[in-house]
């Protein structure tokens, strides 16, 4: 697909193989211990492929994004580093990415992110200096021409797989798949959706990506998760921005007794991993089960998925792995 | 603002008028030139300001994008968006931080369709706003150039080939 490795990285190796990828979101920690990381990690490490390492979702604060890939790269862990604008300007932001680089992250995911008054500090001054199309375009100026973006010159070449994120499931619709495709020429490699619960709507974007001819041009990676409860259901879909869950859904979670709801809902987490995998165009899943995370290895199992390519820890080429292997 | 709303309505109408007033901003580049950019500048913001406001609720950015994005200012975006939309917009079409509020992508989408001329414009890519244009005339700044001058690096990197004739081929 993509003519060369931008990166020698777990997951860009893994998707160029053609393999079915698997990405999952941590759930940062509200406190300084770098334990609850590496424990929530290790107990992943079986089941996933790569993990993001969110900014600020929803505008609220954890132990940062940055930090995180910081602890785990040097576990040897594959890490999706999130960017999002609404928090950082563009001076902070490059530095920041040749940090991360330094550190061994391969993959960066850039997002416009949620506005501060989807958090719990709605008072904050908004920055979104960039949006994620020109934080893209950004980063594939500092990967492929070696200069930020005043044109002064970085003294060494940057690695970096770019991930954009897409949200086939809210209005402008038949502007979702061209938009795509702007990420794509702004410099997306590979994309990580928003949740779906919707599988037919989500077959029909990705036959409009496909008639744009997208598919051959970046891995896209389906957005899943379980949904706790019927109040976790109502929350989401009216309280967290951009998350379309269809009424049918939540009927069905309604009709199941509260006790069975948590089993239910990672029931229909899997029932859709196994219709979306048959979707033309659709390279893995990217799973987001915040404050869920031990069902993670639950439902990669029970969907068929391990196991999991195996991480060769002994490239040592590899920036994932770089630290492990020094020491 | 009751004006605003019916012409806003109108985006092939108002795509006329953007090529009507291009071809006056032209037509006066000489007498500019000769006033000095600076004072025209003067002249002219207010006039600018007070009609830009009343029909697009202009937010003064210097750097106008209205005839590529559908008739719509991007400032009014509550994110400030120059390549909306954000993945957040509600499902009923409205704005994820003002929940009463149409998402400006939205209603950019939508009057595109109705612009023949620059309506495909809304797939380039729009870099990012230029902070030092703030609060100046657009008008001025589109005749000096000065709209145009892109960080440096922005300009170093060639657009992806592949895409950008896909794009060609899906909008003709």
């Amino acid at each position: 697909m993509t003519e060369s490795y931008k990166t020698i990285g777990h997951l860009e190796r893994i998707l160029s193989e053609g393999k079915f990828v698997i990405t999952a979101e941590l759930t940062p920690p509200d406190s300084a211990n770098p334990q609850e990381v590496y424990d929530e990690a290790a107990m992943l490490a079986n089941s996933v492929d790569a993990f993001n390492a969110t900014d600020g979702s929803g505008a609220h604060c954890h132990m940062s994004s940055i930090s995180i890939c910081s602890l785990l790269t040097r576990q040897g862990y594959p890490m999706v580093m999130q960017i999002s604008c609404r928090d950082r300007n563009r001076i902070a932001i490059q530095g920041d990415v040749l940090g991360a680089a330094a550190m061994g992250v391969s993959n960066i995911l850039c997002i416009s992110g949620d506005d501060v008054t989807a958090g719990d500090q709605p008072e904050a001054k908004r920055v979104f200096d960039f949006d994620s199309i020109q934080l893209l375009r950004t980063i594939r100026l500092m990967r492929d021409k070696e200069m930020f973006l005043s044109g002064r010159k970085l003294t060494e070449p940057l690695k970096m797989f770019l991930g954009a994120a897409s949200n086939p499931f809210m209005p402008p619709y038949d502007w979702r798949a061209l938009r795509l495709a702007k990420k794509i020429e702004a410099g997306a490699n590979f994309i990580q959706s928003q949740y779906c619960y919707d599988v037919p709507m989500l077959r029909t974007f990705m036959r409009q990506c496909g008639d744009l001819g997208l598919h051959d041009l970046v891995y896209y990676l389906v957005g899943v998760g379980p949904i706790r409860s019927v109040k976790t259901a109502e929350y989401m879909r009216t309280k967290v921005p951009g998350v379309h869950i269809p009424d049918e859904i939540v009927d069905r979670l309604r009709k199941t007794p509260q006790i069975r709801q948590r089993e239910e809902g990672k029931r229909i987490c899997v029932e859709i991993i196994e219709q979306v995998k048959e979707i033309e165009g659709v390279d893995g899943l990217h799973i987001m089960a915040y404050k869920q995370q031990e069902l993670i290895p639950e439902i990669v199992e029970e969907a068929g998925l391990l196991p999991r390519p195996a991480r060769d820890q002994g490239d040592v080429s590899s920036p994932d792995f770089q630290d492990e292997n020094i020491h | 603002m009751a004006m605003g709303t019916w012409i806003r309505s109108k985006p092939a109408l108002l795509e006329r008028a953007y090529q009507v007033s291009c071809a006056t901003i032209k037509w006066m580049q000489p007498l500019l030139l000769k006033m000095g950019y600076e004072r025209a500048n003067r002249w002219i913001l207010p006039l600018e300001r007070f009609s830009k406001r009343l029909l697009f609720d202009c937010q003064m950015c210097g750097q106008c994008t209205l005839h590529e994005t559908g008739m719509v200012c991007p400032m009014t975006c509550p994110k400030h968006l120059r390549n909306g939309a954000c993945g957040g917009v509600r499902s009923n079409g409205n704005c994820e931080v003002i929940p009463d509020m149409r998402c400006v992508w939205v209603v950019a989408y939508e009057r595109a369709q109705e612009m023949r001329v620059f309506g495909p414009e809304m797939i380039t890519i729009k870099p990012p706003a230029n902070h030092l244009l703030e609060d100046s005339s657009a008008w001025i700044n589109k005749i000096s150039g000065v709209d145009q001058s892109h960080p440096k690096g922005w300009a170093e990197l060639p657009p992806n080939p592949v895409i950008e004739k896909r794009f060609l081929d899906t909008e003709s």
